[in-house]
């Protein structure tokens, strides 16, 4: 029986073998780019929201404390979106008559929610808890960035696994004194100062799986 | 016979002569297509988001049950969590059951109950009284209405009690304080409240030596006390 393929062909088929190789570690390589990508995790995209709400300005420009709205970080798993009664502490009188504020208002007056647009969102699958983070000495900037230049909000880190497991094979490089929670732009001291407050606040970083995904 | 695995590799000259050898190039060109039916349909099902948003409520999520849109609900008037019923209301309010102010702190005033104050007073009171009690906060300064200043002799001869029946109800202009801060923290808050105040009325010899010193202007190497923002009212 002849020959199927000419001898010249070996060339094609050495050559496919090998480019295979690439094709199959290039699309492996492209999936984890666009994983890792803003249009997946949504870092750096600011989300429509029915007011246009600057953490700038109320934190950095007014020095108002990040609990002062998000009472429950402290002792709660969820940080706590304040309730529009929140707002109106203030803006019973200042701006109260700006039409930007004309939601917030209309809020307080039916008792209807604002329906903010979430932006930090984690899969459902994992149990997170600010308030055992707060207490251990991990500030808010450590995931959520320089809120205080934020005129509007929005993600800085990825929140994928990867990412937190970075932190919580060495925690070291992210603990603060608990002083320093809600500073932006907090910077160590010295170079050991997040190994000597690992064992200060008394921070066993779990890896294990049923950590988060219990 | 060989494994279709092994065929899909052409070495051209090494096969040949081998019996069946067309007929499995054939078989291969049918296989291709459904390897990469195989191979890539369930990814793309896959790319559902149902373990990401399973079928509960986050707190304050949207929901479309309710009529106002939100799945938490608000709490039915009168509803006591367990452990908060509140019987004491000398010590949630302030006020005791005649409606007079609570003269006495009802726990101990030591170092850890005056930092947990001024930590509570620096979040939800500094913005309007300031840091030093003066009542020119960031919010004062923006054009809120100016609260009494804490040093004002009125509010230096005030009781604990009425410092916090003021963050449970509010007063004037100023709202309850009551869901920010609980009825411990209150009277935290108070309790630095007065230390705010004491610390413009203390008798020089009750300072230390070091702080008299400086008083007297004498250079020591005393680091000088916390110079705040609204510090020149």
């Amino acid at each position: 029986m002849a020959q199927i393929f000419h001898r010249s062909t070996n060339t094609i088929s050495r050559l496919s073998i090998f480019g295979g190789i690439f094709l199959v570690a290039g699309l492996i390589g492209l999936f984890a780019v666009l994983d890792r990508s803003s249009y997946n995790t949504g870092v750096g995209v600011v989300l429509a929201q029915p007011i246009p709400f600057s953490h700038d300005h109320h934190t950095a420009a007014l020095g108002i404390s990040c609990v002062y709205c998000h009472t429950s970080v402290e002792d709660s798993a969820f940080a706590g979106i304040p309730p529009t009664a929140t707002c109106m502490n203030c803006h019973n009188l200042i701006w109260n008559q700006s039409p930007m504020l004309a939601a917030v208002r209309e809020s307080y007056r039916t008792g209807e929610p604002i329906r903010w647009t979430r932006v930090h969102d984690l899969p459902d699958y994992v149990y997170f808890n600010h308030g055992i983070h707060v207490a251990k000495g991990i500030g808010c900037e450590s995931c959520h960035g320089r809120v205080d230049l934020m005129p509007l909000i929005m993600k800085t880190e990825s929140l994928q696994m990867e990412w937190c497991l970075d932190c919580h094979r060495q925690p070291e490089s992210r603990v603060r004194p608990l002083s320093e929670i809600y500073t932006m732009g907090w910077r160590p001291e010295h170079a050991d100062q997040g190994t000597r407050l690992i064992a200060e606040h008394d921070i066993n970083s779990k890896v294990s799986c049923s950590t988060c995904h219990r | 016979m060989r494994t279709d695995r092994i065929e899909t590799v052409p070495l051209g000259s090494r096969q040949a002569g081998r019996a069946g050898a067309a007929a499995t190039a054939g078989r291969r060109l049918r296989i291709a297509p459904v390897a990469l039916l195989i191979g890539v349909v369930p990814w793309l099902v896959g790319c559902r988001q149902d373990m990401h948003d399973q079928p509960r409520y986050e707190p304050l999520e949207a929901s479309s049950f309710f009529d106002n849109g939100a799945a938490s609900r608000p709490l039915i008037e009168g509803t006591v969590a367990r452990g908060h019923l509140g019987e004491d209301v000398g010590f949630e309010t302030g006020l005791d059951e005649n409606g007079a102010v609570v003269a006495d702190f009802p726990m101990a005033v030591d170092l850890v109950l005056l930092e947990r104050g001024r930590n509570r007073y620096d979040v939800f009171c500094s913005p309007c009284h300031d840091r030093l009690g003066n009542g020119r906060g960031m919010i004062v300064r923006r054009g809120y209405k100016q609260p009494t200043s804490f040093h004002d002799p009125r509010l230096v001869e005030a009781r604990p009690g009425y410092f916090v029946n003021v963050m449970t109800n509010g007063f004037g202009q100023m709202s309850s304080y009551a869901p920010q801060l609980k009825p411990a923290d209150r009277w935290a808050v108070a309790a630095y409240i007065q230390a705010l105040q004491l610390s413009r009325r203390v008798p020089a010899d009750l300072l230390s030596g070091e702080d008299r010193a400086w008083l007297a202007g004498e250079p020591t190497e005393v680091p000088q006390p916390e110079s705040d923002d609204g510090g020149h009212s």
